[in-house]
């Protein structure tokens, strides 16, 4: 029986992790795509028409040199909070905490993917 | 089947079809808008998946939005206002440098013959579920040197990113603001820019800690842009 509870609760663990990297892949594709592009490296619609280029979130260098509470602070408050371009946007009005967090859980993935 | 029946509709306004000038403008808007748009804010109550399955914006609050004339106009000649559709995403596909938009993706949208264009406008402009939200407005139309205007809304605010501030110049994925004088209401202007998710809770555009001025100059910079296009 405990066997068997275990196994259930692995499984639902598995379930809502994946659901999470669902929701997080979502949320980019809605709102991040159109800058930092469909494959995250940048090189989004718009980008062609900034004047500072999105970051790469394929880049493993960069984006290992940013802790996960740096990501969240920036897709929430936006580049100008970590003194970066302001072309980044608050996303903190339109999203929610789990959003964000599921946001940088796939931001996560997207780097690891050159691996 | 969809795209059929938005062909026969877009066929049927372009022969002048007796009978439809004849429908009740309310049905007629339902028929043949409301394949593409939303007409209610029932979308507000779904989940966030809803936005990226959209056609077309919605036209549920048209009546706070949009200026009629520009309406009139438009229905009779339709002009691509957002670059990469409704849904960007949606419309992108790679190119020798990165994201390209996908035009091919792109749907024309059907003009509509002349009375009935006035007769929708009129009933477009009936939908006013908000109000409250323009008479809390308190924009009032100024003016800002175009040189400090274009500063502010791409260095300072980054409007620039996403929207196009002249033919070719700006972002793509939201729409083009270069006739948005003429095609809305200042009021509205204003609110939207101030608290886009007030409108439209799955909107794409940010709802960032902007104060009233500073939304009010960015209303004054597209008034002296809008003002300006033919």
């Amino acid at each position: 029986m405990k066997k068997l509870l275990l196994a259930a609760s692995v499984l639902a663990v598995g379930a809502v992790a994946h659901a999470e990297g669902d929701r997080g892949a979502q949320l980019y594709t809605m709102y991040c795509t159109q800058c930092h592009g469909a494959h995250g490296n940048g090189k989004g619609i718009n980008a062609a028409h900034m004047s500072v280029q999105p970051r790469d979130h394929s880049d493993i260098k960069e984006m290992s040199a940013r802790t996960d509470d740096e990501l969240f602070k920036v897709i929430q408050q936006g580049g100008k909070s970590v003194n970066k371009s302001v072309l980044m946007p608050i996303w903190g009005g339109n999203l929610t905490d789990d959003d964000i967090h599921a946001l940088v859980g796939h931001l996560r993935e997207l780097c690891c993917q050159k691996d | 089947m969809k795209h059929l029946f938005s062909l026969g509709v877009a066929a049927m306004l372009a022969a002048g079809v007796p009978g439809a000038a004849k429908a009740d403008t309310a049905g007629d808007v339902q028929q043949q808008c409301g394949t593409c748009h939303a007409l209610t804010h029932d979308y507000a109550t779904l989940g966030i998946q809803e936005r990226a399955e959209r056609k077309a914006p919605p036209l549920d609050f048209a009546g706070n939005k949009f200026q009629r004339a520009w309406l009139v106009s438009w229905l009779q000649n339709p002009t691509r206002i957002r670059p990469a559709g409704v849904f960007p995403p949606a419309h992108v596909k790679d190119g020798p440098n990165g994201d390209v938009v996908d035009a091919a993706s792109l749907a024309e949208h059907p003009a509509v013959p002349a009375a009935q264009a006035d007769a929708m406008a009129d009933y477009l402009m009936t939908l006013k579920p908000f109000d409250d939200l323009i008479k809390a407005e308190t924009y009032q139309p100024g003016t800002i040197a175009k040189s400090m205007g274009k500063m502010n809304f791409g260095k300072f605010k980054g409007c620039d990113a996403c929207h196009q501030d002249a033919p070719n110049s700006g972002g793509v994925s939201g729409p083009e603001l270069y006739t948005a004088w003429i095609r809305l209401q200042p009021a509205f202007i204003s609110a939207y820019i101030a608290n886009p998710l007030a409108w439209d809770p799955h909107t794409l555009m940010p709802k960032g800690d902007i104060k009233a001025d500073a939304v009010h100059k960015l209303a004054d910079y597209l008034k002296v842009i809008g003002e300006k296009q033919p």
